[in-house]
């Protein structure tokens, strides 16, 4: 209650000289309003770029085999081939920050469908769990492949967006069979649309199929893993299909005892991929995420001491971090400006509370002759200074908040209004009060009385 | 009992490396209901004295006991509460707050009183306060909407709203003309024969001395006489302390 009428008393020196209030202030109102409105604009474009990453998945791990080097000459990443399924098989089962993994074989090829042909971005040879991956487990039409599919190398696949366009022109490719270098694949699925991603590759132009089927049928030799679309022109003199994918189907792996497992040690290796997939439990995650991955795979590599990986470990993280760290750098950038013009207002309402002080020199006599102590005045000049910059504060975020609808309405930008950002500008306004207003008031609470009653 | 008492009070101020002596050896007590003029040559002491005995100022030596309690070596905070509960001023420039109004201005100490009032008591206190000494139909007004006699019965009226035992006036009729004067002195009489103030009041003035049942003289930091005023037959001991 004491506070309350401080800040009436507060109210009514200030009601005074509002005019000079007014002026006081504006440095605080511009400061909080462009904090206000930075806030609100950077708020409504990292969320937007939130939502882009999302469909991107942002917690993806890409991991590809390492480079092979001979001789001081490197190959690329990619080179080699050392990559397992059972290696995904072991993220999956091993990392504890890891929530899925699939392999990953790549293919580049023709794709045919009656008298139209295509060629995809990417032909995907997966599992179902790529799907949940990329979050994209929501077809738009039929649905996905099984684990079975994958078991067996059943041919059927699922079409992107842009396929369904460029080969069956809108129609429904459900059940209709599409040719992959004269393999014929069941169409059995639709992903949803995904657009372009923030490079401009379009993620609606692939097919995904099981892995097995791509890597057996489709890439045949597992070595070859480089772009096919080449010989894909050739395609005639390919493809004598029996040779080309075991005859059995179901276990492509042969189950080993634990005898043979004791036995054996170093894993049999059938089939190597061209990359594994894994999608970490959360972006907080991924870091940890790959030193697990690191891990596992050096012990399953057997890679020892200091030898160099034999992999590598991509993560959209690194791409969406730059690209939010544009953003984020812009908006700091805006907001230092705007810290800087509430520096210069609170030097502002510092220089017009000395101004106060000392106009009010007799009236702080008076108030100590009466029985003030040192703090009442501390706090009396304390809370004026603060009521003078939450008022403007006030006004600040009415006004930022106003510029950025505006913005929003005439620029269409997105906005988000941010509660977080005006409790920050309230608690900042206030803070700019108590820093610069403590000076002139600690000054005000140090007056001797009896000068201060005899100050002309 | 002996409401104030000093012994040998010295007040001595710092020039740089000269020390000036304003008081020297000020012994002085003062009796519960008195009224008082302290009187002498400009630059005497006068306002020093007052000053010290407002525990608005320390001496550099010697004991003030005010209502049993030694003040001398009080911290500013404790003076300041023992200005607030036990001491009232006036001054000789009325020292109202502008554009405050009359009640606001009489109000000002109750907001630094330890018991709290509520808005609405400290109000109707106040208006009370100003009713006794005639203004109850000023109670909006600013200072400057008010005379100089006004302005100072409003003074009076905020330096007793905490019901004090003392009151002190530093040249309170200074800036009055000769019938306000007389007015704000047959306030004083009355505050002291009526409510049994103790007041205590610096003047040049031999009339406005007149009216005190006391005074004391000073001359160059010391006491010079103290007696009653010429006339009145009464006789008050003089240099409390033994
Ligand atoms: N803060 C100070 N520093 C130094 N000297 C001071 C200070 N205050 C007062 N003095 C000196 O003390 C002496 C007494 O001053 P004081 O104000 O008590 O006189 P006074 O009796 O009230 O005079 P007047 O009747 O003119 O008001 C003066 O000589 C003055 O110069
Ligand atoms: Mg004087």
């Amino acid at each position: 209650m004491r506070l309350y009428a401080t800040a009436r008393t507060a109210f009514r020196a200030l009601r005074r000289n509002p005019m000079r209030a007014m002026l006081t202030t504006l440095g605080i109102v511009i400061g909080v309003g462009a904090v206000i409105a930075m806030m609100e604009i950077g708020a409504g474009s990292s969320a937007t770029l939130k939502k882009t990453i999302a469909s991107m998945g942002a917690n993806v791990l890409v991991i590809q085999p390492g480079t092979a080097s001979s001789g001081g000459v490197s190959f690329g990443a990619g080179s080699t081939t050392t990559l397992t399924p059972e290696d995904s098989q072991a993220i999956l089962r091993e990392c504890p920050a890891i929530r899925n993994a699939t392999p990953m074989v790549r293919a580049r090829t023709q794709v045919v469908y009656g008298n139209r042909n295509w060629v995809p971005n990417a032909i995907y040879g997966t599992t179902p769990a790529y799907l949940e991956v990329q979050n994209w487990s929501i077809l738009a039409e039929g649905e996905p492949f099984s684990e079975r599919d994958v078991l067996n190398g059943n041919r059927v696949c699922i079409l992107g967006q842009t396929l369904v366009r460029e080969l069956f022109e809108g129609a429904s490719p459900l059940g209709k069979d599409i040719r992959i270098k004269n393999i014929a694949f069941r169409v059995i699925g639709v992903l949803t649309p995904k657009g372009a991603n923030m490079m401009g590759f379009d993620q609606d132009d692939v097919i995904l199929a099981p892995w097995t089927t791509i890597k057996y049928r489709v890439t045949g030799a597992s070595l070859s893993t480089s772009n096919q679309s080449t010989d894909a022109t050739a395609s005639t003199s390919v493809n004598t299909l029996s040779n080309l994918y075991p005859a059995t189907h179901g276990t492509l792996y042969p189950e080993q005892s634990a005898a043979q497992q004791a036995d054996n040690p170093m894993p049999v290796r059938f089939a190597n991929i061209d990359s594994i997939m894994a999608a970490a439990n959360n972006s907080g995650e991924i870091s940890m995420a790959i030193e697990q991955i690191t891990g596992v795979l050096r012990e399953r590599h057997r890679i020892r001491g200091d030898d160099p990986d034999d992999f590598n470990i991509r993560n959209m993280a690194e791409l969406t971090k730059t690209l939010s760290t544009t953003t984020t750098l812009m908006t700091n950038l805006l907001l230092a400006v705007a810290m800087i013009s509430l520096v210069v207002g609170g030097v502002g309402i510092m220089n017009i509370m000395l101004v106060s002080v000392t106009e009010r020199t007799r009236e702080i006599g008076l108030r100590m002759a009466v029985g003030a102590r040192g703090r009442d005045i501390l706090r009396q000049f304390l809370v004026e200074a603060v009521v003078l910059c939450l008022t403007g504060g006030a006004m600040g975020i009415i006004l930022g908040h106003g510029g950025s609808l505006l913005v929003k309405f005439l620029l269409h930008w997105p906005v988000e209004t941010s509660p977080a950002a005006i409790a920050a500008a309230v608690l900042v306004s206030a803070g700019v009060g108590i820093i610069f207003g403590f000076y002139p008031a600690w000054k005000a609470s140090r007056l001797d009385p009896i000068e201060a009653l005899r100050y002309e | 009992m002996e409401l104030i008492e000093l012994r040998s009070i010295e007040k001595t101020y710092q020039m740089g490396d000269i020390a000036v002596p304003v008081l020297k050896g000020i012994s002085l007590a003062i009796r519960q209901g008195e009224l008082l003029a302290l009187t002498g040559s400009s630059g005497s002491g006068k306002s020093t004295l007052m000053n010290i005995l407002g525990c608005l100022d320390r001496p550099s030596a010697g004991e003030y006991w005010l209502d049993n309690q030694e003040i001398s070596k009080l911290s500013s905070d404790e003076r300041a509460m023992l200005r607030n509960r036990k001491l009232g001023f006036v001054f000789q420039s009325f020292n109202l707050l502008a554009r405050t109004s009359a009640i606001d201005n009489v109000a000002m100490p109750l907001s630094y009183t330890a018991e709290n009032l509520s808005e609405r008591e400290a109000r109707k206190r106040a208006a009370e306060m100003l009713a006794r000494v005639g203004l109850a139909d000023r109670l909006g007004h600013y200072p400057s909407q008010l005379s100089g006699g006004q302005q100072q019965r409003v003074a009076i009226a905020r330096a007793l709203i905490n019901r004090p035992p003392v009151l002190f006036a530093d040249e309170p009729t200074g800036n009055l003309d000769s019938k306000t004067s007389e007015e704000v002195l047959q306030m004083f009489e009355r505050l002291n024969t009526e409510d049994g103030i103790t007041i205590i009041m610096v003047t040049h003035d031999p009339k406005v001395a007149g009216h005190a049942k006391r005074v004391i003289r000073m001359d160059d930091g010391v006491i010079l006489a103290d007696a009653a005023p010429a006339g009145s037959g009464r006789e008050t001991p003089g240099g409390g302390a033994p």
